[in-house]
Order: structure tokens, then sequence, then C-alpha cells
């Protein structure tokens, strides 16, 4: 290490980590608060949780988002990996173009998408529901698969494919029983993201989403338009809690060799 | 099974070309179909007529286009030009410092970073919740204003509440890239600056603020575009009369039901983003030319 950090650096760096993260732990902290309008600290109850369910409207829009989260996590994960495939180990025109296309879909404000889609949808005549919202979040999310699963690839040997080419294997069984476990933990921690994005999507599903597949964004967002009440904190709570373990998930796959 | 597998992988071994279409082909077709067709679609849907009952009627037209310059629009383009900049400018302020200390934390850094990037994948609205939470008249902030015997502000919504929100919610996305190229930085530059007898402020100027400009660069662009897209912050944090331009979008969508006008707006936020994307490559292919 080179020379120590000045005083000042350290300090504005704990002030950024504290606004970072004290809102959402202030927010946590005020799930378990047995008061129903006080800011301040009355006493600890686990209240605000069990009144979740007895919410039917939270109930469905877990249940949609389940729904929604995975069949677009599969679909954009074969679909992601495949493209991967292709960029990592085959030449072909229009790659070049094909690898900056991807990149756009990031780079797009999600209102663009969202309003694109409605179009798209109004004009195709399909009725908003799960299917809608299922072939958004793929749209949205499998670039992002692409790139973590390219990025495993390209750190790949391919010498083991060849070998197995060599004893004999044909390229099927070679991908089944080669390339596939070793890009596992790609594959999966693109899966991972892809789900978090899709679980917590707000913007481009309030636009395809139909009045009765609201997911559980839509639902949260209603409730914060009516009124601040401490169940908006608990489910808050949950959905902290399942998109912090996912993304340690997928951090502790992409980090491990 | 067996002779169909051998004929498939027998037709597609000598043509490569076929064979890496045939893998490409579902993803990139989803990406033709559900993003760019669409996309393509509300750029001709800007150009027509309104329609009664929310689509449009045949024809040409540039009227929604012109609308932008009745001062009303032209208001709301002006204040999502500016909140996006101002939001960038402090990003980068608040976020280099951050991105400077975690590339030399030594074994806090995985630690450190993942702090970083927990909030960058955490839900948006569930941040911005968490903003309301605090800024709110009965929040937390006021409370304790009260308890030190202060009068209460009013903090929601105000344009202040909206630069906290948008700052709070992209800030991740700055220090991520920054981060990432003063990883690369040759701290040892730094000491032979110092050896020659550089001060603090002319080793930043010179040495690292140079090295880490494709970090600075990406990281701008990387606030600016979802700042100029930004919806929800200003819809829960900034009330009815902070509109940006995503909330006139939502408005034309819902409420107002003027399709091509809402088509209109929300392709002046996409050619803006890709005026900020442009310039972004041209100033990447200018530092890679320089360094060739």
């Amino acid at each position: 290490m080179g020379s120590r950090l000045p005083r000042w650096l350290i300090g504005v760096t704990l002030a950024v980590y504290a606004f970072l993260h004290l809102p959402i732990l202030v927010l946590v902290a005020f799930s378990f608060n047995d008061s129903k309008f006080s800011a301040s600290w009355v006493g600890f109850t686990l209240d605000w949780y069990y009144r979740l369910l007895e919410r039917p409207d939270i109930m469905r829009g877990l249940k949609a988002s389940l729904i929604v989260g995975g069949v677009s996590t599969v679909v954009s994960a074969v679909l992601g990996t495949l493209v991967a495939l292709a960029l990592a180990r085959h030449r072909f025109r229009g790659r070049t173009a094909l690898e900056g296309f991807l990149y756009v879909p990031i780079v797009t404000p999600e209102i663009v998408v969202g309003i694109s889609l409605l179009i798209l949808f109004a004009l195709a005549k399909i009725p908003l529901g799960l299917t809608t919202i299922i072939i958004a979040h793929v749209a949205f999310s499998l670039s992002f698969v692409v790139i973590v699963v390219l990025a495993r690839l390209e750190g790949m040997d391919q010498n083991l494919e060849e070998a197995a080419m060599i004893l004999g294997a044909d390229e099927i069984t070679t991908f089944w029983k080669v390339t596939v476990p070793q890009l596992w933990p790609g594959i999966l921690s693109g899966a991972l993201l892809a789900f978090t994005m899709s679980f917590d999507d707000f913007v481009i599903t309030s636009f395809v989403s139909g009045s009765g597949s609201s997911t559980l964004p839509i639902v949260v967002y209603g409730m914060v338009r009516r009124n601040i009440e401490p169940s908006i904190n608990a489910i808050s709570t949950i959905i902290l809690l399942v998109t912090t373990a996912l993304i340690y998930l997928a951090d502790r796959l992409t980090t491990e060799k | 099974m067996a002779s169909s597998r051998q004929r498939i992988l027998g037709w597609l071994h000598p043509r490569p070309q076929a064979r890496a279409w045939l893998l490409l082909a579902p993803g990139t077709l989803w990406l033709l179909v559900f993003f760019l067709v669409p996309i393509l679609i509300m750029l001709v849907y800007s150009v027509m007529p309104r329609g009664i009952y929310g689509g449009v009627d045949p024809g040409f037209t540039l009227e929604h286009y012109r609308r932008f310059f009745d001062p009303l629009y032209l208001d709301i383009l002006q204040r999502t030009f500016v909140w996006s900049v101002a939001c960038t400018v402090i990003c980068l302020v608040l976020g280099y410092p951050v991105a400077y200390v975690i590339a030399r934390a030594g074994r806090w850094k995985s630690f450190l970073l993942f702090l970083v990037v927990l909030p960058f994948w955490t839900s948006f609205l569930v941040r911005t919740f968490a903003m309301i939470f605090l800024l709110r008249d009965t929040g937390l902030i006021n409370n304790w204003l009260v308890k030190l015997g202060v009068d209460p502000i009013a903090m929601l919504y105000t344009p202040f509440a909206v630069m906290a929100g948008l700052v709070y919610g992209f800030l991740p996305f700055m220090i991520l890239p920054i981060y990432a190229s003063l990883e690369k930085l040759d701290f040892s530059l730094l000491e032979a600056a110092e050896v020659l007898g550089a001060r603090p402020a002319e080793r930043f100027r010179r040495v690292t603020l140079p090295l880490s400009m494709p970090g600075v660069v990406a990281g701008c662009l990387l606030v600016f575009i979802p700042a100029l897209g930004s919806f929800l912050t200003s819809d829960l944090l900034g009330g009815a009369k902070e509109m940006m331009i995503g909330n006139l979008v939502q408005n034309q969508f819902s409420a107002a039901r003027n399709w091509p006008f809402g088509s209109a707006a929300s392709f002046i936020v996409m050619a803006l983003v890709l005026a900020a994307v442009m310039l972004y490559l041209k100033v990447k292919d200018r530092e890679q030319e320089e360094a060739a």
C-alpha cells in the first residue's frame, strides 16, 4: 500500500455510505414499530407482517411476481446463454453490430421501453396480462444475461471442449457434458440478476400489466400513493430480503473460480 | 433419434454461419420484435394525428413536436435537463472520493464494493419509499427537528426531495465505473509524482484524474441517462407540480390519452439518450487513439 488516505476522504466516504444505507435501515427498523402513525419508536411488534397475510391484493401480487419472475428468468437465461455462446465461439457477419445492439436495451430509459411495448400490444390487439409482462421482462433482462454469461465464457478453458471432441464426443454431448457444467455459475448468476430485475420492476410493468395482473411492485406503488402505513415497511423489508439474498448469491457465483 | 441428430450435425458442420445464427436467432428475434420494432412504431406514432380513443388517426403531422415549443412543455424539458445535469454533477462530487477510497481499501475492498452494488440492485420503488419515509412532514427527520425544538420543514414534494431521491437512486452508477478505472490505476505513478515534488492537489489533477477519465465519463453517462428518463422519483417525491418529461410521457398514456404526443415526448428522451451515448463513444475513441 502507498501513502495513507487523508482523513477527510474517509469522512466523505462514511457519509456517502450512511446516505446510501441509513434510509433503508430506518425503513426496515420501523416495520417492527408498534405504532401506526408515529415516527418515533414505540415498541417491537410483528403485527405488520401478520397483517400482510390477510391482504388478498398482496398475496395475489406476490403470486403474479413469482410467476412472471420465474418464467421470464428461464426464458432469458436460455436465450441469453445461446446468444452469448454464439458471440464467444463463432465469427459471423454483423457480429460487432449485434454486440452493440445488445447494449441498447440497457441504456434505454425504462419509460421508453414501457410505452413502446404498450403501443405494440395495443396495435397487435394482445390483451394486457401476465403474458405481456413476461414478454417485457425478457426484453429488458436478456442483455444482462448475455453480458454475464459472456464474461464467464471468455474466462473459460476451451481446451476441455476440444479434448472431449478429440476423444470422440459429438458437439451436443460435448455441450451438455463439458460446456454447460463449466458455464453453470455464469448462467445461474445471470438468471439471479434477471429474476431480481423482474421482481423489482415497476416502471415497465406499470404500462404492460392489465387490471387483474398486478405484480407486487404495482400493488406496493398503489399503497404508497394511498397512504403511508407500516405495512408498506413490512412488505418492503420482505422484498429487500429476497433481492439481497439473490444478489449475494449472484455475487458469490461470479467471484468464485 | 440418433440418426436425425447425426444428420443435423452433419448439415451444420460445414456451415459455421448457420450454426452461429441458429444460436443467435431466438434471442435476437425477441429483441427485434419486442424492443426495436416497438420503438420504431412509437416513432411512427409520434408523427401521426391523435385518435379519439387513445390511438392514432392516419396521416402525417409534426404538431406533437411543435407543441414542445409551448412554454409549458419547454419548461418541463428544461427542468428535466437541468435536474439531470445537476444530479450527475452531485453524484460525481460525492461518488469520486468514495470510488477512490474503495480502490485503495486493501482487504476491505470487496466488502465496501458489495455495499455499493447492493443498492444498485435494490428495488427502486422501495428506495424511493425509504426517502418518503424520512422526508415527509411526519417523517423521521422532522420528528427529530421537533424534538430539538425546531419547526418542521416541508421537504416532501419539493425540488429538494426530487434531487435527494435522484442522487440517492443513481449514486452507485457513478461509483462503480470510476472505481473500475481507479482500480487499474498504477499507484506507483502517484508515488513517482510525489517524489518529483508534486503536491497532493497537483498529483490528483495531473495523474489520477486524467487516468480515471474513462470511468468518470462512463459514470456520468450511467447517471445522466436514467435521470433523464426518471419518472418514479419525480412522481412520488416531487408531487404533481415538479413534472419531468417521464411524468409527461406517463400522463399522455394514462389520463390525457394523447398517445402520439406521449410518443413524441418519449422519442425526445430516446434521442437525448442516444446523443449522450454517441458523445461517450466519441470520447472513448479519442482516448483509445491517444493511448495508442
